[in-house]
């Protein structure tokens, strides 16, 4: 199982778990977070999601979080799946899993991948709710802001 | 020359297809390559300020210089996650 995916299937946090622990004894941390599909967003009741991705660039992203994440918590080992197409009410749409020998570098790696995942990398949700259907739009993507990814940093260590 | 143009969420929306072929004079930049579109399609103007760009799979600037069969991708703000 690759690091980094980007799948229409349904996303498996325990083999996700078990790639990027099984290859040290080293760790005494891991930290995940898994992303939902919710109910309610800003007054609507949502009915479903579609995600979209650009995926060769979503990949490349994805890879570029990790990297710049072992740049501060060097001691880390990071996997992140998203997934796309049509997601039902309380399906997982993301899963990261960060290892480390320390809690608070799993923690923070973990917290830092979600962030920048929502900043650059390429992949929306058309969200399906009663009455309507939406685009999502966050962020401009820009790789190249150092303010967007020092806020990442800042929250990842709050 | 010939270049494919690829949109994503409302863009592909607006144009009503993910995917372009599209000639434009060389030499072009991705900046040629989004006036062209945009006098296609004016509704795809109000992306102007807030999308981003890549080429090739790869993020760019719009003074990109932009070859022959090159892939050019306009994308709307983010929403991952």
């Amino acid at each position: 199982m690759a690091a980094v995916a980007v799948t229409a299937s349904p996303l498996d946090l325990q083999a996700l778990i078990e790639d990027i622990s099984r290859t040290s004894t080293a760790d005494g941390a891991i930290a995940s977070f898994v992303g939902l599909v919710r109910e309610e967003n800003q007054g609507r009741r949502v009915s479903y999601l579609e995600y979209e991705a650009y995926e060769p660039l979503a990949v490349r992203a994805l890879q570029l979080i990790i990297d710049e994440a072992r740049e501060t918590w060097s001691d880390t080992r990071i996997g992140v799946h998203h997934r796309i197409g049509r997601l039902e009410l309380g399906e997982a749409s993301i899963i990261i899993v960060a290892t480390s020998p320390h809690r608070a570098h799993a923690f923070a790696a973990c917290r830092y991948t979600i962030e920048r995942v929502k900043q650059i990398v390429p992949i929306w949700k058309h969200e399906h709710f009663e009455g309507g259907d939406v685009w999502l739009e966050g962020a401009t993507a820009n790789p190249d802001d150092e303010a967007a990814r020092e806020a990442a940093r800042r929250i990842a260590c709050a | 020359m010939r270049v494919t143009v690829r949109l994503f969420a409302r863009l592909r929306d607006l144009a009503g297809s993910g995917e372009l072929v599209r000639d434009v004079a060389n030499p072009a930049t991705v900046e040629t390559v989004w006036r062209s579109l945009v006098d296609e399609m004016p509704d795809l103007r109000a992306y102007e300020r807030t999308m981003s760009v890549a080429v090739n799979a790869d993020y760019a600037k719009m003074s990109a210089k932009v070859h022959e069969g090159d892939e050019v991708a306009f994308l709307p703000p983010v929403s991952g996650g």
